[in-house]
């Protein structure tokens, strides 16, 4: 071993497996020692010619990458040590509000890793793939069932692509329309980000409406809004307050009657599912998440998949290629005129439709609705254990979520920030903070229908306690996390000096 | 039955009777009746877990996968071996059922594997900077043109006719908007030679696009085409993959200004074209326009070396509308997968496989040129080559499903445009014996083109 590295990686290495503990587990790179190798090759099976034969020399690499050398024992140990220092569903209670945290099937990861998938070349001939294509067509086909849509594309790559790609075809039906006048895309201030930010990408003016007192759309506002400008009004439904539309009906009389689109993001698909169908409630383009509603694993940042269910008008902007049914046989159909274009370089994240077909086959039409009204039912126990303690501005009848407000601890001095560090000592992750935006000191919260009683009961208990030390002693709140792997990180200094990649 | 939050009925009296209701249709009432569902949906019924393994496994094995079938296919996606700790450490809970790190001081795990990703593709590509990952190599190919005529404020981009025409139309996609205008120029003899660019570049010109070993598999003059843009003001945006790096120049050495690509064959598997890796490196000029995610090293409050997300002011949740791009999630867990693998391979490994690749590849030429195959292009090439197959690229592509072989990619396939030929790709994993059953499969071509033409009308 390489002591002296060993040594400078221990003094300034980042936290190790023991939370607070004194192995602090170094880089990959600080691990290396010359010579190591975690991997061996069959040996050359054909004449072994010189690279200086086969390529030019000005083609060739002049420096060596600086990657690790190290053996599989050091590098599955490096991962495990640092694994550990994650929160993850798998552990405890994961209530980032409109995340929708809820448990990963293990069985979804069994079918996925199926060889017959997960070592499927996309450029297989079809007759080939036929097993690939009937998946993907029957998981489209539940997914329009689910939502009351007539057609599914699973292109897109994750929530915010599937936003993009739902804009994109709204775009295309106004200009083959002719309504090129129609470049506002609407949508209340409870949207998440990622909402203006595709409408911006697909070059739709962004205009935001504000919500009414009781968080929801103000419809004599948006009736305003919907001039000959609008193009889409995009909401979330059930909102990021965690309430319903009540007046989506009359708000998608208004849209329709306005000759505007209405778009539903998905994210919140998972409050309805089973119950009801944003295709009845007259939306034409909805997104969803399959990495919320349809538990695939978030992965600590993706992958995720963002599918795009619309109405039978809008069915020729779909990206291509689509997939039919052509005399009991399934075919990809690039011959698609009208198509938007292709947004992913083959046909979306296949894995994660396997893992989606599998839960909505487990689950079944019963369990579906069962699992909507678990989520339902826990979000509002929760909300009950925890009102007694912290301000709800919008109480309202909560679907799976609900918003709390920390204005009552900011009067002890007390950030909505400091809570959610206290929550990480407790062994739980935090819910969403400071979101949405139209709630002072906001935490957002999902338990999802994964939890019990039980662990809705410790969770309520935690964070009660927490509004207890806002009062009694908010200095321990102030100073959390106190018992996580790394205390408070100091942002700011990460943004002054970039330092974005290791250096030996 | 819900299989996995099924709450007994006394469990769920005893929640209803805390929130102060006596049914679960009233946590519902805020949705108008008429909306309400009376029925179930028509959806398949519930499955069992063994069912459910049953019928999936059924849809697998209907595949011609790379496991029961020597794969030569290629274009952007290839069959290189996923060792065992990767998919053993990617399945761990721990990073698996993760959430973006939003909380860095429980998330340390995760923002220390962007950490090492970001260094490894600096490493691999000779790049300042990259960020957390993108969704596929299109998406982040249509992010670094964006990025580049932001940049620049020019509204033309030149494709070389070498760009994987897939990448190119999720480019332009992404462009829609934009109003940028795409050029794509000729690729004779299967590269477009530098003086050719040169012709077309002029002062409105924001970016040039190189796949590099572009889609025939052939390479790119780089350095000269590098030198044409960067004479006109135009960024260089290079496509490349990343085991090719471990034996051809970085674009980093040839002056690229931004380098992106597909990752996929950096430990992960094909998973038919999806989820896959795209990566994005740039030169530290470009930082404050990257799209997506950058974890930064910082420190605790005690001292202690930590990792955050950083300059998140380019990115939606905080910029809306302005943000670089509306990218969130994307794809962590294979950019894991990718940082495993490239742990094992190490600085000797990525080198081996890729020393492998090129020869493997260069002898599968040399057998089917002696078949009868004949090479489309005659410039160097890494791992891939395109061939004109005696009789038909269809006939050659089905035959070979029968014999075990998943023969290669028609060009056609990529783009009706192309020339007729098939794309063949050769890993490490591909045996001397596998190629030369691929070369008696065009030898049976050549033997039999006529009577195989006919039977294919």
């Amino acid at each position: 071993m390489n002591t002296t590295k060993d040594r400078q990686a221990g003094a300034a290495g980042v936290a190790g497996a023991v939370p607070g503990g004194a192995r602090r587990e170094p880089l990959i790179f600080e691990l290396s020692v010359p010579g190591h190798v975690g991997y061996r090759l069959e040996p050359l099976d054909v004449p072994d010619v010189p690279i200086e034969e086969l390529v030019p020399k000005e083609f060739q690499r002049r420096s060596e990458p600086r990657l690790p050398e190290v053996t599989e024992p050091q590098v599955v140990r490096h991962f495990t040590r640092i694994s550990v220092l994650n929160h993850h569903i798998d552990r405890d209670v994961f209530p980032l509000g409109s995340c929708t945290m809820k448990y990963n099937p293990k069985v979804n990861e069994a079918v996925a890793g199926l060889g017959g998938f997960a070592n499927l070349h996309p450029l297989t001939p079809e007759q080939g793939a036929q097993g690939a294509l009937a998946l993907m067509a029957d998981l489209a086909r539940h997914l329009a069932v689910i939502t009351g849509m007539d057609r599914v594309t699973l292109q897109p790559a994750a929530g915010a692509q599937g936003e993009f790609t739902g804009l994109l075809i709204a775009r295309a039906y106004f200009h083959e329309r002719g309504e090129n006048e129609r470049n506002r895309v609407i949508f209340p201030d409870s949207a998440h980000g990622t909402n203006p930010a595709s409408a911006a990408m697909c070059g739709f003016e962004p205009v935001e409406i504000k919500s009414n007192a009781r968080g929801v759309v103000d419809v004599e506002a948006l009736s305003q809004a919907l001039d000959g400008r609008a193009a889409v009004f995009m909401v979330t439904n059930p909102n990021t307050l965690g309430l319903f539309e009540e007046d989506i009906l009359a708000i998608a009389a208004r849209v329709h009657e306005a000759g505007a689109l209405l778009y539903l993001d998905g994210a919140n698909l998972n409050a309805l599912a089973g119950v009801t169908r944003p295709g009845d409630m007259g939306f034409d383009i909805c997104h969803l998440n399959l990495h919320k509603t349809f538990s695939t694993p978030h992965g600590g940042g993706g992958p995720g998949s963002g599918p795009v269910g619309v109405k039978a008008r809008l069915e020729p902007y779909l990206p291509r290629p689509t997939i039919e049914e052509r005399g009991g046989r399934y075919i990809l159909d690039w011959n698609r005129p009208r198509s938007v274009g292709k947004v992913h370089s083959f046909y979306g994240n296949f894995g994660m439709h396997v893992r989606a077909l599998a839960y909505i086959l487990a689950l079944g039409p019963d369990g579906l609705r069962e699992a909507t009204e678990n989520a339902v039912l826990n979000a509002n126990y929760l909300k009950s254990l925890l009102v007694g303690d912290f301000d709800l501005p919008y109480d309202g009848p909560s679907l799976h979520e609900f918003v709390l407000s920390g204005d009552r601890q900011k009067e002890h001095g007390v950030r909505t920030a400091d809570m959610a560090k206290r929550l990480l000592d407790h062994g739980f992750y935090a819910p969403t903070v400071y979101f949405p935006l139209i709630v002072h000191e906001a935490l957002m919260i999902e338990p999802t229908e994964s939890e019990t009683k039980e662990s809705l009961d410790r969770f309520a208990a935690a964070l009660i306690d927490i509004a207890r030390e806002a009062r009694e002693n908010p200095a321990v709140l102030h100073e959390a996390p106190h018992s996580t792997p790394v205390r408070r990180l100091d942002e700011a200094r990460a943004a002054r000096e970039l330092k974005l990649r290791w250096q030996p | 039955m819900s299989r996995y939050t099924q709450k007994g009925d006394a469990e769920r009296r005893a929640m209803l009777a805390a929130i102060g209701l006596s049914s679960i249709d009233e946590l519902f009432r805020s949705i108008p009746a008429k909306l309400l569902h009376r029925q179930l949906l028509d959806l398949p019924p519930a499955h069992s877990e063994d069912r459910l393994v049953r019928e999936l496994g059924a849809l697998a094995t209907a595949n011609a996968d790379s496991e029961r079938m020597a794969s030569f296919l290629g274009a952007g996606i290839y069959d290189h071996y996923v060792p065992a700790a990767v998919r053993a450490l990617v399945s761990r809970s721990e990073f698996a059922t993760a959430y973006t790190p939003y909380q860095p001081e429980v998330s340390q795990g995760t923002l220390a594997v962007i950490f090492e990703f970001q260094t490894l593709i600096c490493e691999l590509t000779g790049m300042d900077v990259a960020n957390a990952s993108m969704y596929d190599g299109g998406s982040a190919l249509a992010e670094a043109v964006m990025l580049a005529a932001g940049a620049k404020r020019r509204a033309r981009v030149l494709f070389l006719g070498g760009v994987h025409p897939f990448h190119a139309e999720v480019t332009r996609t992404y462009a829609t908007a934009a109003g940028l205008e795409f050029e794509t120029l000729p690729a004779p003899g299967g590269t477009t030679p530098a003086a050719l660019l040169a012709e077309r570049l002029g002062d409105d010109v924001a970016a040039v696009v190189v796949q590099h070993p572009n889609v025939f598999g052939c390479l790119e003059d780089v350095g000269r085409l590098a030198e044409a843009t960067h004479r006109a003001g135009a960024l260089l945006i290079a496509s490349v993959d990343p085991i090719s790096l471990g034996v051809l120049a970085p674009p980093g050495e040839y002056g690229a200004d931004i380098a992106v690509g597909e990752g996929q064959s950096l430990g992960t598997f094909a998973n038919y074209g999806g989820p896959v890796l795209g990566f994005f490196a740039a030169k530290t000029e470009h930082l404050r326009r990257l799209p997506g995610r950058l974890a930064a090293e910082t420190a605790d409050k005690d001292g202690r070396r930590g990792y955050v997300l950083t300059l998140q002011t380019r990115e939606q949740h905080i910029r809306r509308e302005r943000a670089t791009s509306n990218i969130c999630t994307n794809t962590g867990l294979v950019a894991l997968m990718a940082t495993i693998s490239l742990s094992l391979l190490g600085k000797k490994g990525i080198r081996e496989v890729a020393e492998q690749c090129l020869k493997k590849a260069h002898f599968a030429a040399r057998v089917l040129e002696r078949a009868g195959a004949s090479r489309l292009h005659q410039e160097p090439f890494f791992r891939e080559f395109a061939v004109r197959v005696p009789g038909s690229v269809e006939a050659a592509v089905e035959r070979g499903l029968a014999l075990g072989l998943l023969a290669g990619v028609p060009l056609r396939r990529l783009d009706p445009g192309f020339e007729d030929g098939l794309l063949v790709a050769v890993t490490e994993r591909r045996t001397r014996a596998e190629i030369e059953r691929l070369g008696k499969l065009m030898a049976e071509m050549k033997a039999g083109a006529p009577a195989l033409a006919e039977a294919g009308r």
